[in-house]
């Protein structure tokens, strides 16, 4: 019992990332027509936003001791961390609160990216071929990732979360076993932050004219813009907002994985399946397959499910990819005719 | 099969489907038209070891890297160039292929033409396989079922299947593999033995100048499928399969024998990687592998003859020349220039080679994409158009026929 | 000058000698293979000779490839005679000159394996067809490490191997022309072991988290049986794929298990990812079974551990160096490292360094460039003054045997570098085993033509 609710929650922090990533890959094929590659580099940027602040927040000021030297002959250089001897208690306290602080750099910077990539390059791929908007962005993937290795290396460069959710909860004494359940602060944080952009996202496009214009342009463009309004520039905001959206997912998601340059390509793959069996086109099939598969892929990897099937840990994802894709040929929830051809 | 072996009676007839043309000053009939590509090309391969030689490409690994990966786009051009269905799953059938020669190379003999045989019809059945279920679907679905079933064969291939493949070290030969066949004959070697063509070694050229053979008869059938009445029902699939469809024509049995066709050219490619080198790696049908097969016909041009083959020319070359620049190399390349403007080269053109090769392979990509979507061999087709002047409109227009589009 | 000149003439007509007896020898072999241009693959001619560095420069394994290249040209400088020398003024026996290898310049050619064997494969053969690199040396995993290392026994180039860890590099997958100075998994179980129960006590149950491909299988059966030799218990052995970036649902079951000891055969990125999260998880506060429990990393890396951070102190592993060993030799790597790059050298810069000088001094010893004279001078070379203490190149299985380094994460560190400290130098003889355990066999010792 116990064993199946950890799995669960496991499932949930993963299936967060997995819905956000998924979010802003559909919020783009459904408005814009366009297959991004580079979304997964999106995510990746917003994790070094929390990395580049890190940084710059743990900059240190390097004296040279004369008196002292290294190992192999030149003299030692002293490190003084700059914020906590310039702030004190305060300086700290930036430095631990990096991740979240780094929301705040995140969401400007994501958009700024967001805005860029589609008024330079996209926006001229709306009317070609699928096949080039892949190579155009899968392109662009590479050559960001590649700036992120030149600079930041390609070790994974690990963030901690604030000192007060850094431990674990001990989520079975609320049940009454206490114990049995032991879960990170932080993944938790993590579920309900995802929840919390996504209810974010659903209600700009569910409660504001804005977005009531972006979900008609999703069902019908033409008509949208027969009806004059700038569908356009309400584009670009939208791919603005799948950037920001997929750059807080990576932001947030670096104390649970190290980042490393490479981080993007590593979920491209699983967030496109993610989108195809919610659906393409579809938000709230790419939030409920996010989760899905999160857990799945949790529950896949048990000693007891290996021991029967072996291996399908490896491969549930997939699986459950081709099943939901031949049964449900429209993913859980999409549309009929989208993406077709 | 019988689809491919046509007459050339068949390709007039294909011809006079497509655009008419304007009458033309000099009459070279499409077929003779082919026949001179056809023997331009095996002329361009089979010289490569000589015009290559400038470039620093002219050893034989990378030679029959060439070759093979042509094969692979070549073939996946006969699905994705001809039908429009992008699969991101062609390189399991490579890897598969590799595997079943290798295990020929060990159960039966080193001869390569078993391994091959092996290689091809194995990769075939697992094609028919996977093409049954993935064209079910179309468009992205299509693409994502092809990705996802490449993605298990990698996974499994790696972990669980390791007493097949060998895992992470691949598939390797042994000394005391059973080699039946070689057994039964008596051929014992000293150490490992090599792969061979009834006794010529498949290694350094004489590899290359097989798989060069192998690249031109398979250009040579690819050329004959695309002029033939089937690939002309291919390519009609591509601009409108409703139409098709609408038309009472089942598509399915066209895609599928299109779908395994690519999917033997790209076992054919394994195979020859392994009679090359006889090591079979899981990494080979990764997700990212696929991609690279992807790229290569884009590149170079999808839906043309010569283009895939240039595109995985130029991609293979990237991956081993440009990578193995170092700045010491560099700095003598740029020898000829003033030391301050030496030192300036090196620093710009660094980043880009060597460890950055990834970096400059993307802006490629991007390129080329971006004002060249027809690749590279529309680029030629542009500059050949520059050339011929603002009198060659009517020669233009003629070329405009070439491409599948 | 002159004399310099006639040393190189005398060595070429003895060069040219051996070659021919060789030659001589293997005729029958040579009629199958069609000797014609050159009596070895890649025989030096001109004045220089080519050594070829395959490190990963792009994938997970960049920046310790990056580290390995930088030992390859510190190395290439000193036996040139560029530079400080660093090892080579403490290595004994040796018989480098500091002018090349056997009179000749040393120049090398790099390449990208990209942590793929097909990727490193290509990369070492254009180096040995195009460039004629005379030996290849490099990798930093290990099945690119046994990939590359069969492709040069069939062509006929030693392969001097970089960090590579798998006990099949030179066990089940040993070859005559690949050589390993860095240790393997059965030697970080057999040093680890009595570590382990000084600290733990012999009464412990361990869960291992494996890396599921065939490095990850090796170190597991090497550490498991060296702690169930202890008396420890394995409760369960989880395989993990590779890369698999999350590792909660792995660690979770953990919790519950009765386990009191976590072993993470991780390396890379997957140790990284795996070490912090189930710190995070809170593990190492937890209690099971009335003890601490305890989390091990059987093979730790410098490099990797700047990444792993906090959740690295207080981690036992081995390592097959560290820049902090106060030995001779060592510090004059250090300091030698250190002053042309700014920063100390990691376990793989260190292995990679000291196989391109053992190359260096085989050539020079045997006097000839000749494969098989120099596998035979390395076969059985016994050594000291690289670091690693008194060292022996075995013959049955082309491994070295040397001390092997116990570490704990630091926990208060001096500098950015400071991460590991060595808990103990276990000796060689604890360490040596049998070469027929792993089976494999090394093939014959004959010349090839590529």
């Amino acid at each position: 019992m116990d064993a199946i609710l950890l799995q669960v929650l496991n499932g949930l922090d993963k299936g967060g990332a997995y819905a956000l990533i998924a979010l802003g890959l559909t919020l783009v094929f459904g408005t814009l027509g366009v297959v991004n590659f580079a979304h997964g580099a999106l995510f990746m940027l917003g994790a070094f936003c929390a990395v580049a602040l890190n940084e710059a927040l743990t900059w240190e000021i390097v004296t040279v001791d004369p008196t002292r030297t290294t190992a192999w002959g030149t003299p030692l250089e002293v490190r003084q961390p700059y914020l906590e001897a310039q702030f004190g208690d305060f300086g700290a306290f930036l430095v631990d609160f990096s991740v979240p602080l780094a929301i705040l750099v995140a969401i400007p910077f994501m958009l700024l990216v967001g805005v860029i990539m589609e008024r330079g390059l996209v926006r001229f791929f709306y009317k070609r071929p699928h096949a080039e908007q892949i190579l155009v962005t899968f392109g662009l993937a590479i050559v960001l990732q590649e700036i992120i290795k030149s600079v930041f290396g390609a070790n994974p460069i690990p963030q901690g979360a604030p000192d007060m959710v850094a431990g674990s909860a001990d989520i079975g004494a609320w049940f009454g076993m206490a114990g049995s359940i032991i879960y990170p602060w932080w993944r938790i944080v993590y579920f309900l932050f995802s929840v919390l952009i996504i209810g974010i996202v659903f209600a700009f496009l569910n409660f504001t004219t804005y977005g009531m214009v972006v979900r008609a342009g999703m069902q019908d463009r033409e008509t949208v813009g027969f009806l004059g309004i700038n569908i356009q520039r309400r584009f670009t905001i939208v791919f603005g907002i799948a950037a920001v959206v997929a750059g807080l997912a990576g932001v947030m998601y670096t104390p649970i994985l190290p980042p490393d340059y490479h981080l993007g390509m590593d979920f491209l793959v699983l967030s496109f399946v993610v989108v195809v069996v919610g659906g393409m086109g579809s938000l709230s099939g790419a939030v409920l397959a996010g989760f899905l598969l999160g857990i799945l892929q949790s529950f896949a990897s048990m000693t007891e499910v290996k021991a029967i099937l072996p291996g399908i840990d490896q491969i549930i994802i997939y699986l459950v990819a081709v099943i939901v894709l031949l049964v449900r040929p429209r993913g859980l929830m999409g549309r009929t005719g989208i993406m077709e051809t | 099969m019988r689809k491919i072996a046509i007459s050339d009676g068949d390709i007039q007839v294909s011809t006079r489907q497509l655009p008419p043309e304007g009458p033309e000053p000099k009459p070279i009939t499409p077929a003779a038209k082919d026949w001179m590509l056809f023997l331009g090309f095996a002329a361009t391969v089979l010289t490569m070891p000589i015009w290559l030689q400038p470039l620093g490409a002219a050893y034989p690994d990378l030679l029959q890297k060439f070759a093979i990966f042509g094969i692979f786009a070549i073939g996946f051009n006969i699905l994705f160039g001809l039908t429009g269905y992008l699969s991101f799953g062609h390189a399991a059938f490579l890897g598969v292929g590799s595997y079943a020669a290798v295990w020929s190379f060990k159960l039966f003999t080193m001869n390569v033409l078993p391994a091959m045989l092996l290689g091809v019809l194995v990769a075939g059945l697992f094609a028919l396989l996977i093409g049954f279920i993935s064209l079910r679907r179309a468009g992205i679905y299509f693409s994502i079922l092809t990705l996802a079933f490449a993605q298990m064969s990698y996974n499994l291939a790696y972990s669980v299947l390791t007493p097949i493949t060998n895992g992470e070290t691949g598939l390797q030969l042994r000394g005391n593999d059973p080699r039946y066949i070689d057994r039964a004959f008596g051929v014992e070697s000293v150490g490992l033995p090599q792969t061979n063509l009834f006794g010529i070694d498949m290694s350094g050229y004489p590899g290359f100048y097989f798989c060069a053979a192998v690249l031109i008869v398979m250009f040579l059938i690819a050329m004959r499928i695309f002029r033939s009445p089937y690939g002309l029902k291919l390519r009609a699939i591509k601009s409108n399969q409703n139409r098709m469809a609408y038309t009472g024509f089942n598509t399915r049995p066209y895609l599928l024998g299109a779908f395994v066709i690519s999917g033997m050219y790209a076992g054919i490619a394994g195979a020859l990687l392994a009679v090359t080198d006889p090591l079979a790696g899981a990494e080979r049908m990764q997700w990212t592998a696929s991609g690279e097969v992807v790229l290569m016909t884009i590149l170079g041009g999808a839906g043309t003859l010569i283009g895939p083959f240039l595109g995985a020319t130029i991609i293979k070359y990237f991956e081993n020349i440009f990578s193995a620049l170092n700045e010491a190399e560099l700095a003598s390349a740029f020898s000829f220039l003033p030391p301050p403007l030496q030192e300036f080269a090196v620093t710009i053109v660094n980043p880009f080679v060597g460890e950055g090769w990834h970096l400059t392979l993307g802006v490629i990509f991007m390129v080329i994409v971006i004002f060249l979507p027809g690749g590279l061999v529309e680029g030629f087709r542009r500059i050949g158009r520059l050339f011929r002047g603002r009198s060659g409109k009517r020669t233009a227009s003629q070329a405009e026929v070439q491409p599948a589009e | 000058m002159s004399t310099t000149d006639k040393t190189i003439l005398t060595r070429r007509t003895l060069l040219r000698g051996t070659a021919a007896g060789a030659t001589l020898l293997a005729t029958p072999y040579f009629f199958t293979k069609g000797a014609y241009a050159q009596d070895f693959c890649n025989m030096p001619t001109g004045d220089t000779v080519t050594l070829g560095f395959n490190v990963p420069q792009t994938g997970a394994y960049a920046d310790e490839g990056a580290d390995e290249l930088r030992a390859y040209q510190l190395a290439v400088k000193h036996l040139n005679g560029e530079g400080d020398g660093g090892m080579m003024n403490t290595m004994s026996p040796s018989a480098l000159k500091g002018n090349g290898i056997l009179g000749k310049k040393v120049a090398y050619v790099t390449g990208d394996t990209q942590t793929k064997s097909d990727a490193a494969r290509a990369s070492a053969k254009r180096m040995i067809e195009k460039d004629g690199a005379i030996m290849i040396t490099g990798g930093s995993s290990s099945g690119v490490a046994i990939a590359v290392q069969g492709l040069c026994d069939e062509m006929g180039v030693i392969f001097m191997a970089g960090l590579t860890h798998s006990n099949d590099t030179t066990g089940k997958d040993k070859k005559r022309y690949g050589f390993r100075h860095f240790f393997n998994a059965y030697m970080s179980g057999q040093a680890l072991g009595p570590i382990l129960a000084e600290e733990f006590g012999s009464d412990r149950r361990a869960y291992h988290l494996t890396a599921d491909y065939t490095w990850g299988w090796t170190q597991e059966e090497s550490i498991k049986n060296a702690t169930e030799n202890l008396g420890w218990e394995t409760v369960e052995a989880v395989r993990t794929p590779l890369g698999a970036g999350d590792f909660s649902q792995y660690i979770t079951p953990v919790v519950n298990s009765g386990a009191d000891v976590l072993i993470l055969n991780h390396y890379g990125k997957d140790m990284v990812n795996s070490l912090t999260q189930a710190v995070q998880f809170g593990l190492r506060e937890k209690q099971a079974n009335g003890k601490n429990f305890e989390i091990v990393v059987p093979l730790f890396s410098r490099l990797m551990a700047q990444g792993a951070g906090e959740a690295i102190k207080g981690i036992l592993g081995t390592t097959n160096w560290n820049w902090s060993l106060q030995d001779e030799a060592s510090q004059a790597f250090v300091k030698s490292f250190g002053q042309e790059y700014g920063f100390p050298p990691s376990q793989a810069a260190h292995t990679c360094y000291v196989q391109t000088l053992l190359y260096a001094n085989a050539c020079e010893t045997a006097g000839t460039f000749l494969p098989t004279e120099v596998i035979s001078t390395l076969e059985g070379f016994e050594f000291d003054g690289m670091g690693n203490g008194p060292t022996l190149y075995r013959a049955e299985d082309h491994q070295c045997f040397k001390k092997v380094l116990v570490v704990r994460g630091n926990e208060n560190p001096e500098s950015q570098f400071d991460l590991l400290k060595v808990v103990k130098e276990v000796a060689r003889e604890d360490v040596t085993y049998d070469p027929s355990i792993f089976g494999g066999e090394l093939g014959p010792n004959v010349v090839k033509t590529c």
